[in-house]
């Protein structure tokens, strides 16, 4: 930048002598240190939930992600029960909040007169500002009896030779929670396209439209293929939320393991976040303890994944397309 | 024109009348998106506001929460001890990110290489990524054990929520801060630590200070942690960070799960509370960084 490199055949002018200043050393090396902190601090996480889930990853080994049941009695342990509900719980959510979340973005970048842009757009954001503490009290209390006195029996007489959809018994439900998670994620997946879709130069969109095309198949023909990796990775972000949200599933999705893996998405369940959420103080065995960590693990290892993977995206695209987002 | 043509052109017109009417249907389900996202919000700051409303007056901030017989959680009266908790947790977490935040982006900004600062622009990623249910695990094992639950262990936990905010949100405005300046000052002598403290982050002061307020907003509502480093608090107002202190958003978890109504109106209140916190704090730091930014930008 402005520190030139003075080579030795060029004089040195008098005054841009490359002392070295105590003061620019001090403040190098103190903002160096918080940056290196920082990195530490980040190793330093890895750590601790690995030493802490050391003792059941020797007992339980891999075997750990396969099993079913979470027995403090028989000091037997095992993640399948919360892996299939922190996946059908963030994969459903993914798959409402998707469309939707692309509809929003399209109808602020392409539809909406000007006027209604601003508010829109600050008011979906908004909706990304609070806490999830109380989006999921909203869940248990107020979303959750109209979805089981409502919802759920329309949809298991309409759909209900799908195993997903059976019998109806509690407000407090994967189906909450996969509506609650969804709620949460819309304003990720939206805000994000949004940003990528007014990066579409107006040169391509101008010539599809010049050609005849109506506006959905200028949509379908140049802003989608054009934002296509772009969507991607923000999808990807959606999840990673959906993933490691835990206070509000624990809220809604009636923390019960008893059925294992049911498909009847309007069965109470269990998800990893919630596990941990609401049986982190009750350990009853060093054992347990070890295995709540062996859970947490887990879940650092698929979040970590699955940011890094949209950013590996994100980069991709801003480097092919040329801009940075 | 002979009445094969006009056949053909019936033909062309019914495609694209189909065109037309295909375009008009995602159109409106484009507007139909639109409408659900706004009305849930709607919703939800409504059932808050309607519920909250009815149960928030002065005991909710003044009174401590007394035990009844029904519940495990003690319910009655107000949550004054929440409040103070979450300020003293809030606000020490506030003072251990902050500057360790500003300082981080000084470094990117001011002084590390490219590959360096890539490299702490993926570590800040990272640390953004780790869910925040997983941080509170992560300060149990290394505060907790051993020591019991504290609300300097709730406030450490907040502040490794913050530091990757604070420190994205520092990095893009101190980016903004034209070269010319930071030309001038070294061209005039002035050594490079105080160009970049007395002429460069006063230049960014006000973006920092609404990304620090955005992080503030963001880490008061902020409950998985807490839950597991600083939940089992007495229920009588207490200032010291050395115990376990109630918070707000922790309040509001465990009153939504009592049976009692009673104890659903306090969280409805706390909720009402918390929630138009967020909000204004946010709306307010959002329309203060629109505003600085363009001064920056104009300045350019």
């Amino acid at each position: 930048m402005s520190t030139l490199d003075t080579t030795s055949d060029v004089p040195r002018r008098p005054f841009s002598g490359r002392r070295v200043r105590l003061g620019d050393l001090l403040l190098q090396g103190v903002a160096g240190l918080a940056a290196l902190g920082a990195t530490v601090l980040v190793g330093l996480i890895a750590y601790k939930i690995v030493e802490g889930s050391r003792l059941s990853i020797s007992t339980f080994g891999l075997g750990f992600l396969q099993r079913v049941g979470w027995d403090p009695v028989h000091n037997l342990f095992g993640a399948e029960t919360f892996l299939f509900g922190t996946a059908v719980t963030s994969i459903g959510a993914l798959i409402l909040a998707t469309p939707l979340a692309l509809g929003i973005a399209l109808f602020l970048t392409e539809l909406a007169p000007n006027w209604v842009r601003g508010p829109v757009t600050a008011l979906v954001e908004t909706l990304a500002a609070i806490p999830s503490v109380v989006i999921g009290l909203w869940g248990i209390l107020v979303l959750g009896p109209v979805l089981l006195n409502d919802v759920m029996p329309a949809l298991h007489s309409a759909l209900g030779f799908i195993p997903l959809f059976g019998p109806t018994s509690t407000g407090a439900s994967v189906f909450t929670a996969i509506i609650v998670l969804t709620i949460m994620i819309l304003p990720i997946v939206s805000s994000i396209s949004r940003e990528l879709f007014l990066g579409v130069p107006s040169e391509l969109k101008e010539a599809a439209l010049g050609l005849g095309t109506t506006r959905w198949e200028m949509v379908r023909g140049v802003i989608l293929p054009y934002t296509r990796g772009g969507v991607a990775a923000a999808m990807i972000l959606g999840l990673g939320r959906a993933l490691g949200e835990a206070v509000a599933v624990a809220q809604v999705i009636g923390s019960f393991s008893g059925n294992g893996i049911s498909w009847n998405l309007f069965n109470p369940g269990n998800s990893i976040g919630s596990e941990l959420v609401n049986e982190f103080l009750n350990y009853s065995t060093t054992l347990e303890l070890s295995s709540l960590f062996y859970l947490a693990l887990i879940l650092l290892v698929f979040s970590l994944a699955v940011n890094l993977l949209a950013q590996v995206i994100v980069r991709r695209v801003a480097r092919r397309q040329g801009f940075v987002s | 024109m002979s009445a094969a043509d006009a056949t053909q052109l019936g033909r062309r017109n019914d495609r694209l009348r189909r065109r037309h009417a295909v375009n008009r249907g995602m159109e409106l389900l484009a507007w139909l998106a639109a409408a659900i996202a706004v009305a849930i919000l709607g919703i939800v700051v409504v059932s808050v506001a309607k519920r909250g409303a009815s149960q928030l007056n002065l005991d909710l901030f003044t009174k401590t929460p007394t035990a009844t017989a029904f519940t495990l959680h003690p319910v009655a009266q107000g949550i004054s001890n929440a409040f103070v908790g979450s300020l003293v947790i809030v606000g020490l977490a506030t003072a251990f990110a902050l500057p360790i935040g500003i300082l981080i982006a000084i470094y990117v900004n001011e002084f590390a290489p490219g590959a360096v600062k890539n490299g702490i622009g993926l570590v800040l990623d990272v640390l953004n990524g780790v869910p925040a249910i997983v941080i509170g695990i992560f300060v149990f094992g290394l505060l907790v054990v051993g020591h019991g639950q504290s609300g300097i262990a709730g406030a450490f936990a907040l502040a490794v929520i913050m530091l990757p905010l604070v420190a994205r949100s520092t990095i893009e405005v101190l980016a903004l801060v034209p070269n010319t300046l930071r030309e001038a000052g070294l061209g005039l002598g002035v050594p490079r630590w105080r160009t970049t403290l007395g002429i460069v982050v006063p230049q960014a002061v006000g973006g920092i200070v609404t990304g620090a307020v955005l992080a503030i907003a963001r880490i008061a509502g902020e409950t998985a942690p807490l839950i597991l480093v600083s939940s089992i608090a007495g229920s009588s107002v207490a200032w010291n960070p050395i115990h376990a202190l109630q918070t707000v958003p922790v309040a509001i978890f465990q009153l939504s799960e009592e049976p009692d109504p009673q104890a659903h109106a306090r969280a409805w209140a706390a909720a009402l509370v918390l929630v138009l916190f967020v909000l204004v704090v946010s709306l307010v730091a959002r329309w203060f960084a629109t505003r600085s930014r363009r001064k920056l930008q104009g300045a350019r």
